[in-house]
């Protein structure tokens, strides 16, 4: 297939950016998306152009890496999956293609379509683990979890922190993001001991780093290629609004 | 050969590891923060080490080159991680697990470090759901196992088709506990180019910062290699993009031996090729096995006209399907190891019983399992991997069969360490993948992730203290000494030599021509005549590479093209120790399948008399032919058997 592609050009964060036009020829079906990229690339490559600038990794839907914004949306058409995990069949013959880098204020574009999501890291540092050491715990059967209870858990580990949440609300919002840590470890005993500090230093962390509030459009659930449901940001509206009811009575 | 002393402590193999910690030096605390450790790689090692340093007191570096620790491959694993819990009461033991790993890797490791691994093994499972790792569990609230290959028990724990996702997030989240305490700094998008040696330690790197090109340096009392593999040198392969062997090879280079550089694994159940601008295979879970038959039709006739598009498999009646592995391995059936998997399927295909467009595929179905168990069962099992498959493939596997076919997947091969993870060099660690040390010459589903979180949790907070007690009255070291100097001279050289050439040929292109040969010379099937035409190919696309590949752009911006020059040069010397390694061992053992050494029903043949041990290169120079040196492998524990799974 032949397809004409927009692609967001820009050389650094302090540079302006624009749409740049291409035309990719004889674009397999059977291609990834990613793919459908690296043919331009090696084509600008020998014409002595600048490659275009992506991330990506692990090209099978798990790293989180790549970040593209494909006309109009976060990894593109599909439902459920990451940009990498798109195939051209998805396409029709002589489309014109948009991509964009994510946008948003918290993650600054570096080049091209890649992003700086740096603001996410410091959101788990703020408090997005179990404050354990190596060694001296307890028997991994020691404590009984409901299987219900492990597998919600497991439904919100899975984010892939990939950003998509953000890019795709009009708020620039994390909370699905921070929400998915928060849940997966109030639905542990584990995460329990710490569970208060927790989600107080991690939504203070995201507003502090300028991510926006959640106006429930539900945007990030229709976008998140694991489809990690809005009902983890209940629950993390849920734990925030009694830890602080009980910080303000200690 | 004075050089090379694995210092495996005295004892009975389940006591070396309790008297290792009992007699070895330790740092005390005030002294843990006058002493710096630089950790590259932030995968399931890197930040299981990197973390546990810091919690230590260490002063600790990280070095990561992707944007976040979080994406480092340990992510993509998907089926699980062996421990010897025992937890279903089905005869499993430390033993056992270690039993198994050394058979599985064809009696090629080291009995006390595999001994080690199967001991630590129930630790790593206890950290990880203190962690708040939420592994699979059963009704009554207690972890569930599975099945995996080259074991008759079940001692497999998971989370979904994600567990290296999780345990990562883990690892991860234990470092980002780290570096909010301050104890661990992380520098993300930096490569590692050269390590610094001085007096003979290693003290340092040198790394390029991928987004301005700054060459930077940075000095430390003891440097952890945790850098993965590299299963990359065969262009397609299920590793990751940015996954190299570079900074392995760097450190060999600088006289760090590198061991069994040939053993390769390739993995059986992996998407099958279908075209020229693939970028990466794709694997599907050993898992998979569990519950999925492989077959091929029985008839050739019936073969062809599948590959034509002219029959289904669904047309294939059952007393016309081959049950390959069923019929040949009875007693393990579709769990035998990898390698006996992968070969037997190239068997099938080689004679022309394959599947697909191409003929490089088998099956592997489900309708049994399905009939069986349920489709809910099945999808609650193996959902996003069935989902993954169709994406890729667009066909559904609920109702026609899996195409699959072997795919290079994992690199036992790797830095050569000691009993305590160190490498020739001293000061310089090697841990997870980038060492060569526990997986012989083939490694068991589920133990990458083992032994990753093993060396880093487990081994190397206690083995480096061994190392840095002695040197607590060493002050830090000036990044402006004359060895960071020529090391960044180096780094820098190379570079600017890549974008002066200016040839024709992009990168990827010398990339997948090398792939090429590396899969028809140094793959599945290898012999003499074919390494030995390898190797030449090799220094001929080594030669055309340096004259004409096409590298744009300048060393100061994003410059992901000089990124994969960089690797690939690399990759084209490591080839060549590779077929060197390869045609050096005269027998079959593991993934290493030397044609010549074969039993009359095709299984693979090893010479315990010859070959029972690990090649260790020494690198002597670059127009040098590299010095083997050999570090006998002894059987105190294990009787030495020719593996049998039927």
């Amino acid at each position: 297939m032949d397809l004409t592609l927009k692609i967001w050009r820009q050389a650094s964060a302090s540079e302006k950016g624009k749409f740049v036009e291409y035309q990719v020829q004889n674009i397999s079906t059977d291609a990834s998306f990613l793919e459908m990229l690296d043919v331009l690339n090696e084509e600008l490559v020998r014409k002595d152009e600048d490659p275009v600038a992506f991330d990506h990794d692990c090209r099978e839907g798990i790293c989180g890496a790549c970040s593209l914004y494909i006309n109009g949306r976060p990894h593109g058409p599909d439902k459920g999956i990451t940009t990498c995990q798109m195939h051209m069949r998805r396409f029709k013959d002589g489309e014109t293609i948009v991509i964009e880098p994510w946008r948003a204020k918290p993650f600054p574009v570096i080049k091209d379509l890649m992003v700086d999501r740096t603001a996410f890291d410091e959101i788990i540092q703020a408090g997005g683990y179990v404050s354990i050491n190596t060694g001296g715990v307890p028997d991994a059967n020691a404590i009984p979890i409901p299987k219900r209870d492990a597998d919600t858990a497991m439904d919100a580990a899975a984010c892939i922190g990939c950003g998509a949440c953000v890019a795709a609300c009009k708020n620039a919002s994390a909370m699905l993001f921070v929400s998915a840590k928060v849940s997966q470890f109030a639905m542990l005993p584990q995460g329990k001991v710490e569970a208060r500090e927790r989600v107080l230093n991690m939504v203070a962390k995201m507003d502090e780093l300028g991510f926006g509030n959640c106006t429930n459009t539900y945007a990030c659930e229709a976008e998140c290629p694991k489809e990690i449901s809005v009902s983890h940001i209940a629950r993390m509206n849920r734990e925030y609004l009694s830890a602080k009811l009980v910080s303000q009575k200690e | 050969m004075a050089k090379l002393d694995a210092k495996i402590p005295q004892g009975p193999l389940a006591e070396k590891w309790t008297n290792y910690k009992a007699h070895q030096n330790l740092v005390n605390p005030s002294n843990k923060r006058r002493l710096d450790i630089i950790v590259v790689g932030t995968g399931l090692a890197g930040a299981s080490a990197a973390a546990s340093f810091g919690e230590m007191g260490f002063n600790v570096k990280v070095f990561g080159i992707h944007d976040s620790p979080r994406r480092a491959h340990s992510i993509a694993a998907q089926g699980g991680i062996n421990a010897a819990k025992n937890y279903p009461n089905d005869g499993d033991s430390v033993y056992r697990l270690f039993y198994d790993t050394i058979k599985g890797g064809d009696y090629r490791a080291r009995e006390a470090n595999v001994y080690r691994l199967a001991e630590v093994s129930n630790n790593i499972i206890d950290q990880c759901v203190a962690q708040g790792v939420p592994f699979a569990r059963e009704y009554g609230g207690l972890l569930d196992n599975r099945s995996f290959g080259g074991a008759q028990v079940s001692r497999t724990f998971y989370a979904r088709g994600q567990t290296g996702q999780q345990l990562l997030l883990g690892a991860y989240s234990a470092l980002s506990k780290e570096i909010k305490k301050g104890s661990v700094k992380m520098f993300t998008r930096r490569e590692m180019l050269e390590l610094v040696v001085i007096e003979g330690r290693a003290r340092g790197i040198i790394v390029r910062n991928l987004i301005t090109g700054e060459i930077e340096r940075h000095s430390a009392h003891a440097v952890v290699l945790a850098t993965g593999g590299y299963g990359n040198v065969f262009f397609l392969s299920t590793n990751a993009m940015a996954s190299n062997g570079s900074a392995a090879w760097k450190v060999y280079k600088k006289g760090a031996f590198f061991g069994n550089p040939a053993f390769t694994q390739i993995h059986p159940t992996c998407i099958p090729v279908h075209g020229d601008y693939q970028s990466k295979l794709t694997l599907m879970s050993e898992s998979l096995r569990n519950d999925g038959r492989i077959w091929v039709p029985m008839y050739k006739e019936d073969a062809e006209k599948i590959q034509k598009g002219q029959l289904k498999p669904t047309d294939i009646p059952e007393d016309r399907r081959d049950y390959y592995l069923e019929r040949r391995y009875p007693a393990f059936g579709n769990l035998v190891p990898r390698d006996v998997a992968s070969r037997a399927a190239k068997e099938r295909c080689d004679a022309g019983f394959g599947v697909g467009s191409t003929g490089l595929a088998v099956y592997l179905d489900f309708e049994d399992a399905i009939k069986r168990l349920g489709k809910h069962v099945i999808e609650a099992r193996y959902g996003n991997l069935f989902q993954m498959y169709e994406k890729i493939v667009d066909e559904n596997p609920y109702e026609t069969p899996m195409m699959i076919y072997p795919a290079v997947h994992y690199t036992m091969g790797g830095i050569w360490v000691d009993y305590e993870l160190q490498t020739t060099i001293p000061g310089l660690f090697a841990a997870g993948e980038a060492n060569f040390s526990d997986h012989g010459a083939n490694r068991l589903g589920a133990s990458a992730l083992m032994q990753g979180l093993s060396d880093g949790y487990f081994v190397l907070p206690y083995t480096i203290q061994n190392y840095l007690a002695d040197q607590i009255r060493v002050p830090r070291f000036d990044t402006n000494l004359p060895e960071f100097e020529q090391a960044e001279k180096e780094a820098k050289e190379r570079i600017e030599k890549l974008l002066s050439i200016k040839g024709t040929d992009t990168v990827d292109t010398f990339h997948r021509r090398l792939g090429l040969i590396m899969w028809d010379h140094v793959g599945m099937g290898r012999n003499r005549k074919g390494l030995e035409e390898g190797i030449k190919k090799i220094q001929e696309l080594r030669k055309e590479f340096w004259k004409n590949v096409r590298v744009p752009g300048k060393n100061e911006m994003v410059n992901m093209e000089l990124e994969k020059a960089l690797r690939l040069a690399d990759y084209l010397e490591l080839g060549e120790l590779m077929a060197r390694d390869a045609l050096l061992r005269e027998e079959s053992c593991g993934g290493h399948f030397r044609e010549e050494h074969q039993t009359e029903e095709g299984e693979a043949l090893r010479d315990d008399e010859n070959f029972t041990y690990v090649s260790a290169w020494e690198y002597t120079g670059d127009d040098k032919e590299p010095k083997l040196n050999k570090e006998p492998l002894v059987f105190e524990f294990i009787e030495v058997k020719q593996r049998n799974y039927k």
